[in-house]
C-alpha cells in the first residue's frame, strides 16, 4: 500500500460536550471529565482501564457488567457515569488481596469449575459478594441459590458449579474467619 | 513416578486471572489511538436499495471514513465459500461485505462509519439516510420452496439452495420387507448461540514492517491469517491473527469471513490506525449466524419385534440468505440421523431452502439436535405403536459392541468420509440409565401423582456424535531454558473449554512435571502458523493426540539429555516432579537444568544456568557443539491426523411435572450417562456436558429466533431471546461410561458439543407421558413454550372424547 497522508486531521475526542464527574473507584477518589452519554461500564473499562467488568448486553439482562455501587450490586451499563457522581464503586479488580490471593468467592469459582469463557464470571462474583455482605447467613438451599444467581446468565456452565461454587464461598468465608484458611 | 495426571480433575491454570478481572478479551486490549466502527444495518429483510446518503456523516468532524460498496474497491464482491459441494445451486451464495444494489436480510451491513469513538459511529450510522424499495418475501420453508413463492435470490429457483440424496445398503428393500411402517413429522425453529462476549476484532497496521496485526474472537486464527494474506495480498508471514481469551463461541465463532473481519484490517491500513469493531448484542442477534430450524418427514420400516430395517427421511434445511458454509450442517443431519440403530437401508434426502433472514451456520450440535430429535421421535411413536417399551425397542437396535467398527456404506460425512462408527457399548449406557431412575418405582408415583391431580412424565434420548473431525492439528513442546516451565503450543483456540489444562495433564505425565508449570500457548498464527481450528468437538482429540506425539518425542530428548548429564544409562532415568532422577536415588537434574545444558550457547543469567555447567555436557559426540542432526535445546512438534472422525454417544433422561393449569413445566430430575472415550479431565468433561444440557434446555424450550411474516427479526435481545437462569436450569446428574475410541492414541472422543444433543427430544418425550391423561397430540415441535403447550391441550379438550 503506497504511504499518504491522512486525508484530514483526525480528533483526539469527539466534540460531546463534556461534564466533570467525582466519584471513588476501588477506594480511589477520582475526578474526570467525560460525555454526559457515556455509560458507567465505558467509563470504567475504557477511561479507568478496569478491564474486568465485562459488558455482554448492555440492556440490563445478562449482569456482565455488576459492580457494586455504594455497596450494592448494579447494572453498570444502565448508569451513566455522570450519574455516578459521589459514588462509591467496587468492581472486580478490588475483590483479590494485592498480592493476588484471591478472595474465597474467587477461590470457589476455581475449585468448582464454576467458570468455563470466564466472561460472565466477574459479574457473579460481585453479585454474590454484594449478596454475602448483605446476607451473611445465607439460605443454601439449592433453590434459594440459584434464586441469588438468577440475575446474571451463564452462556457456559449450565450454573451446576456456580450452585456449588456458592455454598463452597460461604464454606471457606468461614474457614477464613476462624483461622483456617 | 509423580501422580498420573491424565484422568484427574486438574484444576484450571487460566482461572486466576479471570477471576480477577484480568482476562485478556478482544475490547480488553489497550490500543493507543484506535479508532471505532459501526454498521448501517438493512432495516428489511429483502429490499432493493435506491440510494444511500452519506453525506451527513461523512461531514460529522468526528467521524473518520464511511464506507459503502463503492468505497472498498476489490474487496466488493461475495465473499469466499468455505465448504463447497456438488449438491449446491450452481452460483452458490455469499454475502458482500457491504450490500450493493439490494438486501437480503434485515440485519445485513450496508454501511460501515470509522470515528473516533463507538458512540459517534453510532450516531454516524443514525445520520445514513438508506432508501429502500421493499419486496416480498417467504418465510416459511414449506412454502419458499414451492413454485411462485418469492425468491430470495432471482436466480436460484424455488429458493433451493442445494439438493442431495444419500443412500446406505437398500432401502426399498427394506420397506419391502416391513410389517410396520411409522411415519412423524417434526419441525425445529431457528436458535442461535449467542455467547456472552459478542463477537469482536481489532486491527493495527504497521506501515514500516509491513505487519498487520488482527485480534479476533474467532474459532479458526490460522484460516483466518491465511484468507486476509490473500484478500489483501500479504505475504501470510506479515499477517498475525490472535485469538485472546475469548468470551464463548458455540461455532458461531468458526465462521469467516464475517464482513467486519475484512473490512476493519482494510480501515486500519487504509486509515494508519488501529480500529476496532465490538459487535453488541442486538448485532450479534441480527447479523452473526444462526441455526437449527429443519423440518423432517421421517419414516421407519419394521418388524413387529421391533426391529428396524429401514428409514427414509427427507428434509428441508433452512439456510439463511446465504449458504457461505456450504451444506454442512444438513449433511451433519443427515448423517447423524439413524442414531445409534443398525438399521441396515437408509435413505436420506435434504434441501437446503434460502430464506430472506441472517445466514445459517454451525451452532453447537451442528445438525445433529434436529437429527437426534427425528429419529428419537420416531422411535417412541414406532415403541408405542408397537406396544413395546420404549427401552427394549432401542436394545433391539443398538449396534452391538461387537460390530464395530460399524460402516453405513454410501453415507458421506460433513469430513467428505464415510460414517464408521468406531466403538461404543449403548445398551449399557441404556442400561445404565435405567438403574439410575428406577423405572418402576417412577411408575408407582406417577400413578399416585396422577390421583391427585399432578402430572409427571419420564422421557429419554439417545444421541450419536461424530467428533474429533481431522485434518490434522499439530503441537509442540519445549522446555523454557531459564524457569524450566514447559510450553505447549497448539494452532486451535480455546473459548473456555479448558484446552490449556487438559493439554497441561498430557505433557506433564510425559514430561514429569506439574500440570500448573505447563504454559498454554493457542490462537496466535505467529506461535503456531499450522493447523485447523476449534469445532466439532475436535481439540482434544485432535491437537490433545500431536500434542501428546510431541511430549513423548521431548520425553525422550529429555531422558538422553539426563542420562548424559548424571551419567548413567537411560534406562536408569524417571522424570518426575520437574527433573530427571536417577531411579532409586536422590541424584537428580531439573528441567530448567536440562533445557539451558542442551543449548551450547549459555549465558548465567540464573541459577540453573549456572548450575547447569557443574553436570557431565547434555550431548555425547565429537565434533561442533551441535552434533549434526540435533537442534539446540528441548523443543519437539508433531502433528496428529485421525483416519476419521470418533463417534461418541450418551442418553438422557428426565423425570417432569406438568402444571395443567398454568401449562408450566418443572423438571424434577435430569440424568445424563454419556461415553466420550478415555476421560483427560472428568471435571472439565463435566462442565462441558452440564454447560451442553443447559444450552439444551434454552433451546427445547426458550430460545427461539422468531421472524415476522415480512421478516423482521423479533428476537434481537435478551429481552425477546430467552436465554434460561439458574433458576430455568436442573440440576443434571451427569454419569461417565469409557469406551476408547481404537483411532488414537490417547482412546479420546470429543465432547463440547454432546451435552446439546438430545435434550429438546428428551423433554418432548417426558412431556408426552406426562400428557397422556389428557389425549394431547404428540409433540413435534422444538422449541416448546408453554402457550404451545396450552394449544396443545385445548386442542385436545375439544376434541369429541
Ligand atoms: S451488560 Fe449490563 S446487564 Fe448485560
Ligand atoms: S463462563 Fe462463559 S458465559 Fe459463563
Amino acid at each position: 500500500m503506497a504511504r499518504s497522508l491522512p486525508s484530514k486531521p483526525i480528533p483526539a475526542a469527539s466534540s460531546d460536550p463534556r461534564r466533570e464527574v467525582t466519584l471513588t473507584v476501588n477506594g480511589e477518589t477520582l475526578t474526570r471529565s467525560v460525555s454526559p452519554r457515556m455509560l458507567l461500564s465505558d467509563f470504567i473499562r475504557h477511561e479507568l482501564g478496569l478491564t474486568g467488568t465485562h459488558v455482554g448486553c448492555e440492556h440490563g439482562v445478562c449482569g456482565c457488567c455488576t459492580v457494586l455501587i455504594d455497596g450494592r450490586a448494579g447494572r453498570s451499563c444502565l448508569t451513566l457515569a455522570v450519574q455516578a457522581e459521589g459514588a462509591e464503586i467496587r468492581t472486580i479488580e478490588s475483590v483479590a488481596r494485592p498480592d493476588g490471593t484471591l478472595h474465597p468467592v474467587q477461590q470457589a469459582f476455581m475449585e468448582c469449575h464454576a467458570l468455563q469463557c470466564g466472561f460472565c464470571t466477574p459479574g457473579f462474583v460481585m453479585a454474590i459478594l454484594s449478596y454475602l455482605e448483605e446476607t451473611p447467613q445465607p439460605d443454601l438451599s439449592e433453590d434459594a441459590i440459584r434464586e441469588v444467581l438468577s440475575g446474571n446468565l451463564c452462556r457456559c456452565t449450565g450454573y451446576k458449579n456456580i450452585v456449588r461454587a456458592f455454598r463452597r464461598a460461604v464454606e471457606l468465608r468461614d474457614a477464613r474467619a476462624t483461622g483456617g484458611g | 513416578m509423580s501422580t498420573r495426571q491424565f484422568g484427574a480433575p486438574v484444576q484450571r491454570n487460566a482461572d486466576p486471572a479471570l477471576l480477577r478481572g484480568e482476562g485478556a478479551f478482544i475490547d480488553d486490549i489497550p490500543l493507543a489511538g484506535a479508532l471505532h466502527a459501526a454498521f448501517v444495518r438493512s432495516a428489511h429483510a429483502r429490499a432493493r436499495i435506491r440510494s444511500i446518503d452519506t453525506r451527513a456523516a461523512r461531514a460529522n468532524p468526528d467521524v473518520v471514513a464511511v464506507y459503502t460498496a463503492d468505497d472498498i474497491g476489490a474487496l466488493d464482491a461475495p465473499l469466499p465459500l468455505l465448504i463447497p459441494h456438488p449438491s449446491i445451486t450452481a452460483g452458490g451464495k455469499t454475502q458482500r461485505p457491504l450490500a450493493r444494489d439490494e438486501v437480503f436480510y434485515a440485519g445485513q451491513c450496508i454501511a460501515m462509519v470509522v470515528a473516533v469513538d463507538r458512540y459517534t459511529a453510532e450516531d454516524a450510522c443514525e445520520a445514513i439516510a438508506v432508501d429502500y424499495e421493499p419486496l416480498p418475501v417467504e418465510l416459511d420453508l414449506e412454502k419458499a420452496v414451492a413454485d411462485g413463492a418469492p425468491l430470495v435470490h432471482d436466480d436460484i429457483p424455488n429458493n433451493v439452495a442445494a439438493h442431495f440424496i444419500q443412500e446406505s445398503g437398500d432401502a426399498d428393500a427394506a420397506f419391502a420387507r416391513a410389517e410396520h411402517v411409522t411415519t412423524v413429522k417434526v419441525r425445529l425453529e431457528r436458535s442461535t448461540a449467542a455467547p456472552l462476549e459478542c463477537r469482536a476484532i481489532a486491527a493495527r497496521w504497521d506501515r514500516v514492517t509491513g505487519e498487520l496485526m488482527v485480534w479476533d474472537g474467532t474459532q479458526a486464527p490460522i484460516a483466518v491469517r491465511g484468507g486476509l494474506a490473500s484478500v489483501f495480498g500479504i505475504d501470510e508471514d506479515n499477517v498475525r491473527v490472535v485469538a485472546p481469551n475469548v468470551g464463548g463461541g458455540f461455532g458461531q465463532k468458526i465462521m469467516m469471513f464475517h464482513p467486519d473481519e475484512i473490512l476493519v484490517p482494510l480501515a486500519a491500513m487504509e486509515l494508519d490506525r488501529p480500529v476496532k469493531y465490538i459487535e453488541d448484542r442486538v448485532e450479534n442477534f441480527i447479523g452473526a449466524s444462526q441455526e437449527r430450524a429443519q423440518i423432517h418427514e421421517i419414516t421407519l420400516a419394521a418388524l413387529k419385534d421391533g426391529t428396524v430395517l429401514g428409514l427414509r427421511d427427507s428434509f428441508l434445511h433452512d439456510t439463511g440468505a446465504f449458504i457461505p458454509y456450504g451444506i454442512a450442517v444438513a449433511q451433519v443431519s443427515s448423517t447423524s440421523v439413524a442414531g445409534p440403530y443398525r438399521i441396515p437401508g437408509i435413505w436420506v434426502e435434504f434441501k437446503a431452502v434460502y430464506t430472506p433472514c441472517v445466514q445459517v451456520t454451525p451452532y453447537r450440535g451442528c445438525g445433529r439436535p434436529q437429527a437426534c430429535f427425528a429419529i428419537e421421535r420416531a422411535m417412541d411413536q414406532l415403541a408405542d405403536e408397537l406396544g413395546i417399551d420404549r427401552f427394549e425397542l432401542r436394545r433391539r437396535n443398538f449396534i452391538a459392541p461387537d460390530e464395530f467398527p460399524y460402516r453405513r456404506e454410501g453415507l458421506l460425512f460433513a469430513d467428505g468420509l464415510a460414517v464408521n462408527y468406531d466403538s461404543g457399548e449403548y445398551a449399557q449406557a441404556l442400561d445404565r440409565i435405567v438403574g439410575e431412575i428406577d423405572l418402576p418405582a417412577f411408575r408407582a408415583e406417577q400413578a399416585e401423582a396422577r390421583a391427585e391431580g399432578r402430572y409427571l412424565g419420564f422421557g429419554l434420548g439417545f444421541y450419536v456424535e461424530a467428533t474429533g473431525l481431522g485434518p490434522y492439528e499439530g503441537g509442540r513442546v519445549k522446555l523454557h531454558p531459564i524457569t524450566g516451565k514447559v510450553y505447549v503450543t497448539t494452532g486451535l483456540t480455546d473459548q473456555g473449554q479448558g484446552h490449556g489444562t487438559v493439554f497441561a495433564q498430557i505433557v506433564a505425565d510425559q514430561v514429569g512435571c506439574a500440570p500448573a508449570d505447563v504454559v498454554f500457548v493457542g490462537g496466535d498464527t505467529q506461535a503456531q502458523p499450522w493447523g485447523v481450528a476449534t469445532f466439532a468437538s475436535r481439540a482434544a482429540v485432535v491437537s490433545g493426540n500431536a500434542i501428546h506425539k510431541a511430549a513423548l518425542r521431548a520425553r525422550a530428548q529429555i531422558v538422553q539429555a539426563a542420562a548424559n548429564m548424571l551419567e548413567v544409562e537411560q534406562d536408569e532415568i524417571e522424570l518426575r516432579d520437574g527433573g530427571a532422577w536417577i531411579r532409586g536415588g536422590n541424584r537428580s537434574v531439573s528441567l530448567a537444568e536440562v533445557a539451558t545444558a542442551t543449548n551450547p550457547l549459555r549465558y548465567a543469567f540464573n541459577e540453573s544456568s549456572k548450575t547447569a555447567t557443574q553436570f557431565a555436557p547434555a550431548s555425547r559426540h565429537d565434533g561442533p557443539p551441535l552434533a549434526e542432526g540435533t537442534h539446540p535445546g528441548i523443543e519437539e512438534s508433531d502433528y496428529f491426523s485421525p483416519p476419521h472422525a470418533t463417534w461418541a454417544y450418551g442418553v438422557h433422561a428426565a423425570i417432569v411435572e406438568f402444571d395443567p393449569e398454568t401449562c408450566a413445566i418443572d423438571i424434577r430430575r435430569y440424568v445424563c450417562v454419556h461415553d466420550c472415550g478415555t476421560i483427560i479431565n472428568p471435571m472439565i468433561v463435566d462442565g462441558q456436558v452440564m454447560g451442553g444440557i443447559g444450552q439444551g434446555i434454552g433451546g427445547a424450550f426458550y430460545e427461539r429466533c422468531a421472524y415476522s411474516e415480512d421478516g423482521a427479526p423479533l428476537a434481537a435481545s435478551f429481552m425477546d431471546f430467552l436465554m434460561p437462569y439458574a433458576t430455568e436450569v436442573p440440576d443434571a446428574e451427569l454419569i461417565h461410561t469409557e469406551t476408547p475410541s481404537p483411532l488414537n492414541p490417547l482412546g479420546i472422543k470429543g465432547v463440547g458439543e454432546a451435552g446439546t444433543i438430545p435434550v429438546s427430544q428428551v423433554l418432548a418425550s417426558a412431556l408426552e407421558d406426562a400428557f397422556q391423561p389428557f389425549g394431547i397430540a404428540p409433540v413435534r415441535e422444538s422449541p416448546l413454550s408453554p402457550s404451545m403447550i396450552h394449544a396443545l391441550l385445548r386442542e385436545a379438550r375439544a376434541r369429541p372424547a
